[in-house]
């Protein structure tokens, strides 16, 4: 039997047969997802980079990387220091190491709140809508009139005015500036606009489909039907904006470290291990100061886009390879 | 079309108005201006500071400020003396009648700090969009024309690191080699006196901006092309036997560059901010690097910036919508 049926033309075929047996979702996601090369480099990527930041902490103690020996100042790259040490005698490649930690996690919990932010507002707005959907796209709107960076400046220098001090906080087994909770929170209250413009529209549109008539004729809670039911349906933009976030939310937080009002000595990130090579003298002198913590920054990035234009290959239901 | 434009200005005043609440809030909690005004003489007398914040409204809570600011206080009597009676009328306009308040270094209208900063940031912007808009055009343009060469691959990956790209690296980079390796150009902390002096300044500033924007430009004026090129009326065109830099250049560009508009109207206003890290990096003598130094001292000049921002921001965006329409007869505004 089956072996007629697989010696039948493929033209005289039934289209049933000529399908793959069903996919599910993640899986079809995940074929796709791997046919892009650049994605898997910059899983690939993330990955190394996690481990460098997270593992590294193995080889290399905290208090090395806050150590400061006055004997070696600003020497370049050498066997002992392989990424040179900065003015007041760090060694850089640990500090790349626990900068790395802070920046990769000051990514991910910006991109939580952003993302939290942005799917509330655009949902409500989008389901609700009249008034409340007004006011709250004249909100969003609001924000999206100032360039992000200067608004950002503006929060940093409210939150780093001496008598708004947090006080510093335990996490990893390490003892964090509580600047470091205020970026995030800022990083995220200043980008999530986009996102809920996406979220918004996506529910103005599925909130009139017949399965939404279905639960609310069925007496399924608002919040259900909000959460349960049109929410899984805007997975896969949310997902793409939320990767992308991660790396802007990293390129954010070293533009504000850069200027100063960032996440405060003695924590590192790379961002602020920029400002601390930004003095002309050293920026001229001591380059690999500026190079590693920036280069760092570039991979990450780099890498985190290559898997948003992944992702969003993968998940797009709209495009043709399979 | 006149309905619509009123109806857009009209849509706008909330949206300007809710972000200069939530600005002023955060600066004028903040920001101790007095300290500024007065810090090159010392710590003002406490009789001083007293005359001073009352004079400028300092002393009182932050939303009557607000509205000192929007609407003027010259409707009001100060008691400067402190006798009891009210006799000096308050000296702010409010920003309706185009009062934007006094910058404390002076003081002197907040104004003045800005039209000297804004020529630069001008130039500086003027000098990066048109080589943004300029090889992108061309990048993108040959690069549809050759989709997947390797002219083609070389830029789809070179854009995705010129985007992700820290401006600081790219700008950090340019400095080292040129300024510090090369000796091409001066270092940036040499003065700018002449106009020989501003153009060499102006190179590395404008290349690092045109870097990390290009990338973006050329990926977006790529695909719209793409777009076009595979629209019947491309292939009537090239059966005609049309030249082919006519069908390209007239034909498919002129369609593909509409979405350009877009994204160059959104993005211009922006650039008047300028280019915070950059002029800093570059000690270019911009409304970057303005904000940056007035942002903890001086709350009118950097309210005044943010203001201008958001308003070139919402004329633009309706700008850049007639535009859109007025380029493609199929959009209608009602």
């Amino acid at each position: 039997m089956d072996t007629v049926e697989t010696q039948r033309p493929a033209l005289l075929r039934t289209t049933d047969e000529l399908e793959a047996p069903p996919l599910s979702l993640t899986s079809l996601a995940w074929k796709r997802f791997r046919r892009h090369k650049m994605a898997l480099f910059g899983s690939a990527m993330l990955i190394f980079l996690f481990l460098y930041s997270f593992g590294g902490m193995a080889f290399f103690s905290e208090a090395y990387a806050n150590h400061n020996d006055l004997s070696i100042l600003l020497r370049p790259p050498s066997a002992e220091h392989p990424f040179g040490t900065d003015q007041i005698g760090r060694d850089i490649l640990a500090r790349t190491i626990y900068g790395g930690q802070i920046s990769l996690l000051i990514g991910i919990t910006a991109m939580l709140v952003e993302t939290v932010i942005g799917i509330l507002v655009g949902a409500i707005a989008g389901y609700f809508g009249g008034l409340l959907d007004s006011i709250l796209m004249r909100f969003t709107e609001a924000l999206l009139t100032v360039p992000q960076i200067l608004l950002l400046l503006v929060i940093a220098k409210f939150f780093t005015d001496p008598s708004r001090r947090i006080p510093d906080l335990n996490l990893l087994g390490r003892t964090l500036s509580g600047s470091v909770v205020i970026i995030v929170v800022i990083i995220g209250l200043t980008s999530w606009m986009y996102l809920a413009r996406i979220v918004r529209a996506q529910f103005l549109s599925l909130k009139e489909q017949e399965f939404v008539l279905a639960a609310r004729a069925t007496g399924t809670p608002r919040w259900q039907i909000i959460f349960r039911h049109i929410l899984p349906n805007c997975i896969a933009p949310i997902t793409v904006s939320a990767t992308l976030a991660v790396g802007n939310a990293i390129l954010t937080e070293a533009y504000i470290s850069f200027l100063g009002l960032g996440v405060q000595e003695p924590t590192a990130t790379w961002g602020s291990m920029l400002q601390r090579a930004m003095a002309f003298h050293i920026m001229e002198n001591a380059p690999w100061m500026w190079f590693f913590p920036s280069l760092f920054i570039l991979l990450t990035v780099l890498s985190i886009n290559f898997v948003g234009d992944g992702l969003r290959d993968a998940l797009d239901p709209r495009s043709r390879a399979v | 079309m006149g309905r619509y434009i009123i109806r857009r200005l009209l849509q706008a005043v909330p949206q300007l108005f809710i972000i200069s609440i939530i600005i002023f809030a955060l600066l004028y909690t903040t920001v101790d201006p007095i300290a500024a005004m007065t810090g090159d003489r010392g710590k003002p007398r406490p009789e001083t500071r007293k005359r001073l914040e009352r004079k400028y409204g300092l002393d009182q809570p932050w939303f009557v400020q607000y509205i000192y600011w929007l609407v003027g206080n010259d409707w009001l009597m100060l008691d400067l003396d402190f006798d009891g009676i009210p006799e000096t009328p308050g000296p702010r306009k409010g920003i309706l009648r185009g009062d934007f308040g006094l910058s404390v270094r002076g003081p002197r209208p907040a104004l003045e700090p800005i039209g000297e900063a804004l020529p630069n940031t001008l130039l500086l912007m003027g000098t990066a969009e048109a080589a943004i808009l300029g090889l992108a055009l061309l990048i993108g343009v040959y690069s549809a024309l050759r989709q997947y060469s390797i002219f083609d691959h070389f830029v789809t990956a070179f854009s995705f690191i010129g985007y992700s790209m820290p401006i600081f690296f790219i700008a950090l980079f340019s400095l080292y080699i040129f300024s510090v390796l090369l000796r091409l150009l001066p270092s940036p902390a040499r003065p700018l006196r002449t106009t020989e002096d501003f153009a060499l300044a102006l190179i590395l500033p404008a290349l690092s901006i045109s870097f990390s924007s290009l990338a973006g430009y050329s990926r977006y004026v790529r695909s719209a092309m793409l777009e076009v090129l595979n629209q019947d009326y491309i292939r009537t065109a090239r059966s005609k036997g049309l030249p082919r830099p006519m069908i390209t250049f007239v034909h498919a560009l002129k369609n593909a560059s509409l979405p350009l508009v877009t994204l160059v109207g959104l993005d211009l206003p922006m650039l008047l901010g300028g280019a915070v890290v950059t002029e800093t990096i570059f000690a270019w003598p911009g409304m970057g690097q303005l904000f940056i130094r007035s942002l903890g001292e001086d709350p009118a000049v950097v309210m005044a910036i943010l203001m201008l921002i958001a308003v070139a921001v919402v004329i633009f965006q309706l700008l850049t919508d007639l535009t859109y329409a007025w380029l493609d007869p199929r959009i209608r505004y009602r």
